[in-house]
């Protein structure tokens, strides 16, 4: 039991640094398509803390929608979109200074409030991500059920909202 | 630091919140700023899990399904509107459309 705590312990610092120092090489490569990179890889580690977290299907969705659709969506437009005149322009905006500066007093400000904050210990029975009415089953069974149950019309609108993002792409980036 | 908690999480979500929000503010290019904006989103579904794991409520999963959703349609219509954009300015910079008339 203490190795398998040790080892969630060493995943997560492993996966939530790796999360952040990909995110940081997005904002910060000149390249657009060395930035899909990153974020490929920061989407892969924010995945592995999903599963860490007992959402073993949406970490799966995770990989699939941002790691699958997503991305190859980015690295269509990256590829449509000519960069060749990529090294004379500036990479980041005039006011960047004074908003690197604000984000880190805001980032440094609330860090120091979310480690304070107490929350006392995680909920253990029953394990509502893992089981339905009261009986274990996984945790895809479990979205599933809630999904499709209490959450039907949401999801039915959810649809309609892909539909109609579809449309508008479509129609955005036809040829005129 | 034996044992990860929430704050863990809520302390991971929030840098990855605000690495995204500095990626918007201050990049020029429109795709940085679409992948920015994913790294937000991501970063609200880090929360979301946690809590939900917190709580003991599928709820938070739910949601963050819901989250995904959206996700993929922001990102299928930004890069709609950033490939009408660079069919117009021939340039993806940010600072090319601050006029909006056609």
């Amino acid at each position: 039991m203490e190795g398998l705590i040790s080892g969630e312990v060493i995943l997560f610092y492993v996966f939530a640094a790796a999360a952040l120092v990909a995110a940081v090489g997005v904002i910060s490569m000149r390249n657009p398509m060395y930035s899909a990179i990153c974020l490929l890889a920061c989407f892969v580690a924010v995945a592995v803390l999903f599963l860490l977290r007992h959402a073993e299907f949406l970490g799966v969705v995770q990989l699939f929608v941002y790691g699958g659709g997503i991305m190859v969506l980015f690295l269509f437009v990256i590829m449509l979109v000519n960069f060749s005149q990529l090294k004379e322009v500036d990479l980041y905006v005039g006011h960047s200074r004074a908003a690197a500066l604000l984000v880190l007093v805001m980032a440094s400000f609330f860090v120091a409030l979310l480690v304070g904050v107490d929350l006392g210990p995680a909920f253990t029975e029953p394990l509502a991500f893992l089981s339905v009415e009261g009986e274990v089953m996984g945790n895809s069974q479990a979205v599933a059920w809630s999904l499709y149950r209490d959450y039907l019309l949401p999801f039915e609108i959810a649809s309609i909202f892909l539909l109609v993002a579809m449309i508008g792409a479509v129609v955005l980036g036809r040829e005129h | 630091m034996t044992e990860i908690t929430t704050n863990h999480y809520m302390v991971v979500s929030f840098l990855l919140f605000s690495i995204g929000i500095l990626g918007v503010m201050t990049r020029r290019n429109l795709i940085v700023v679409l992948m920015s904006i994913e790294l937000i989103l991501n970063a609200v579904n880090i929360n979301l899990i946690s809590f939900s794991y917190q709580h003991s409520d599928l709820t938070g999963q739910i949601f963050a399904i819901f989250t995904i959703c959206v996700a993929a349609g922001e990102a299928a219509v930004g890069l709609g509107i950033l490939l009408a954009l660079y069919r117009l300015r021939h340039s993806t910079e940010i600072d090319r459309a601050v006029e909006l008339e056609g």
